[in-house]
């Protein structure tokens, strides 16, 4: 069994850890404790490794992910798994604006609620939230799929393209371009596969609502000069 | 039959100077199509420039160096404040951003191969790095952009240098636009985008807002990168003064200041002309936040907007950039606009010298389009061939200023070198009207 290596920010500088974990040839698995609301813990990660994060994070935590499996035991700031490409980040607690954003691969669970923007210009990632999103949420979401348990802001998904968004709760308001979609076997498969992913498999699929894009605004047209 | 100059006078016929043809013309486009009009290019107005200004050669009281005897350098770093491996280029001209998508795929490469030549950097753009370019730039800057299409820390890492985009000159607090006929599989699959769709760019960041949270994303690429890579702050010039203030204060290594004369791929044409400030007026502007932050030099400024000749290139240097980036001069470079295409610019009603129509993807010059055929006329050895002459035109010409100017090398020169012509130009860029002591606001 390999060891569990641990840092703790009261006593090394974030930059130490970080290059550690940018070591070649990284294995093994890694606790960072006393983050202490640090910003860019454990960004720039390009390894199949275990990263266990002991307390509350700042913005960007776990940026840019490659392949590690990030898991936070608190709430993480703006931007958690900003840009993702694959791998997971697993927030215990709650996401402050812009979780997820522009990720185009991995998993983002967000087990309590995440505010605005989350999933902003997500380009494939699969982002699941426990509780709430916030407005503006999946904002030019372009591909992958976002999960909310519970209800989402203003203008959910607008000016979407091809992302997929699962609602069991209350939208305050469909932004432009996104709609309801039918929920077809595909997307009751789908669904559950991602709830089980992320530790909620006893939810009801039939309780949720697909929304997407209506593609009515994918081309710059004189008819649409209202709905930008 | 149409009038010449002379019928006209004759005629007795006058043009309305708020009114001319041009508006005309416009109202009319607008009254038939409904919707503004979208094209290339920067701002095509007549606008206060360095063509304003004048340099002061060395005779008695200074005194000059040999043209072809002694030495004149043009080296300059970039990015050595916090980065551990700045850039070192021997010429002060970069190549501006600009994307494959924008761009064929051939012109890419050849900006790439023209830049390396001379030992320059160019640039990517919106929609992220291609292999080719990056195989053919020895020195290439990865562009951070608020769309992030194509972003990801693989090229990331691969880059000399990372420029945070905030905005461009050509439409500051615009985002970007790639018409439909421009997304082909490739562009579409680079930036996750169906095919042929009108793609749109976000104008503000995802993630960040503000130069508080500047500060820690700038923190963030540098970790990312291991504090690797010089980081670049590009802004389009409207508050200058402001903005390269928070921009240093934010972290950045080098403030990247993109005057309203710069171009674009594709941008409403009253955005293009209406906002955003003269490339002129924006260099002073820029150099007083840096020295009275105390970090002229040390954070290095890169100038753009307009920049044709190694007068400018000197111009701008004098003025206090370290270094200017040239976008639309190095497509001119590359053969866009070349009187050989002028028949079939008239098919596209237009001309040579006049055609700006990148958004569409119809170039004749196969530069800006992705269409196969049209990409395949161009030919990427020739046209980085032609863009590396070129650099070497603006170097030797700006060394040309410098040597008159009695500078051993072209940072040297300084804005005790230069005049204005006009009074416009005297009061932006803080140089006396020629002839006197006058700096208009200042003495």
């Amino acid at each position: 069994m390999e060891q569990v290596r641990a840092f703790d920010l009261r006593a090394i500088p974030l930059r130490d850890v970080n290059s550690a974990l940018h070591a070649p040839d990284l294995s093994g698995e890694f606790v960072i404790s006393h983050p202490d609301g640090a910003h860019s813990v454990a960004v720039g990660m390009d390894a199949a490794v275990k990263v266990t994060v002991d307390g509350h994070v700042g913005y960007y935590a776990a940026g840019m992910n490659q392949q590690a499996e990030i898991v936070i035991n608190g709430n993480a700031g703006t931007g958690v798994a900003e840009n993702m490409m694959s791998g997971s980040v697993w927030v215990k607690g709650d996401a402050s604006q812009s979780a997820g954003a522009s990720a185009h691969g991995g998993v983002l669970v967000v087990e309590g609620n995440a505010a605005a923007r989350c999933g902003i210009s997500m380009k494939g990632i699969d982002i699941v939230i426990g509780g709430n999103v916030g407005h503006m949420s999946a904002f030019m979401a372009q591909a992958g799929r976002l999960v909310i348990r519970g209800d989402a802001g203003e203008a959910l998904g607008d000016s979407i393209y091809e992302a997929r968004i699962y609602v069991r709760g209350e939208v305050a308001s469909l932004g432009a371009d996104c709609i309801a979609k039918e929920m077809t076997r595909e997307h009751h498969q789908e669904l559950e596969h991602l709830l089980k992913a992320a530790g909620f498999e006893g939810d009801d699929t039939s309780t949720y609502t697909r929304y997407g894009s209506a593609r009515s605004l994918y081309h710059f047209h004189v008819d649409n000069a209202g709905s930008y | 039959m149409s009038h010449t100059t002379d019928d006209r006078a004759r005629l007795g016929l006058r043009e309305s100077a708020t009114f001319d043809r041009q508006t005309i013309a416009a109202i009319h486009r607008a009254a038939e199509t409904g919707i503004y009009d979208i094209r290339g290019w920067g701002a095509k107005r007549a606008l206060p420039h360095f063509d304003d200004l004048l340099f002061l050669g060395a005779s008695m009281s200074r005194y000059p160096l040999e043209g072809y005897r002694e030495r004149c350098d043009t080296d300059v770093v970039l990015g050595d404040r916090h980065a551990k491996h700045p850039l070192h280029l021997d010429i002060p001209v970069t190549i501006a951003g600009m994307s494959f998508g924008a761009l064929s795929g051939p012109a890419k490469e050849a900006l790439g191969r023209g830049a390396s030549e001379v030992g320059t950097s160019t640039t990517t753009g919106d929609g992220g790095m291609t292999p080719e370019e990056r195989g053919q730039s020895k020195y290439l800057v990865y562009q951070y952009l608020p769309s992030r299409y194509g972003m990801n820390p693989d090229d990331l890492r691969k880059a000399d240098a990372i420029e945070v985009v905030l905005g461009q000159g050509a439409k500051p607090g615009g985002g970007g636009m790639l018409l439909g006929q421009k997304i082909s599989p490739r562009v579409a699959g680079m930036r996750t985008l169906p095919e042929g769709i009108d793609q749109r760019s976000a104008c503000r960041h995802p993630d960040w807002t503000g130069p508080d949270d500047l500060t820690i994303k700038i923190n963030e690429l540098r970790e990312i990168t291991d504090w690797e890579k010089p980081i670049y702050v590009k802004v389009g010039a409207t508050r200058t003064y402001y903005d390269v203030k928070l921009a240093v204060h934010a972290g950045a290594d080098v403030v990247v200041v993109d005057g309203m004369q710069g171009g674009t791929a594709a941008t409403q044409e009253v955005f293009i002309e209406h906002v955003g400030i003269p490339t002129l007026a924006a260099v002073p502007e820029a150099v007083r936040a840096l020295q009275e932050l105390d970090v002229h030099r040390d954070v290095q400024l890169i100038v753009s907007g307009g920049i044709r000749t190694g007068a400018d290139v000197a111009k701008a240097i004098a003025l206090g950039a370290d270094a200017v980036a040239i976008g639309t001069a190095a497509l001119i470079a590359l053969g866009d606009n070349h009187p050989r295409h002028e028949s079939e610019y008239r098919k596209l009603s237009s001309a040579a010298g006049f055609f700006d129509d990148f958004q569409d993807g119809t170039d004749p010059a196969g530069i800006s389009t992705q269409d196969p055929e049209l990409a395949a006329r161009f030919d990427p050895l020739e046209g980085g061939r032609r863009l590396a002459n070129y650099l070497r035109v603006l170097t030797m010409e700006a060394q040309t200023i410098a040597r008159a100017c009695g500078k051993g090398h072209v940072l040297h020169l300084e804005p005790e070198d230069l005049v204005a012509v006009t009074i416009e130009a005297a009061a932006m860029a803080r140089v006396p009207l020629a002839g006197t002591d006058w700096i208009p606001g200042r003495t």
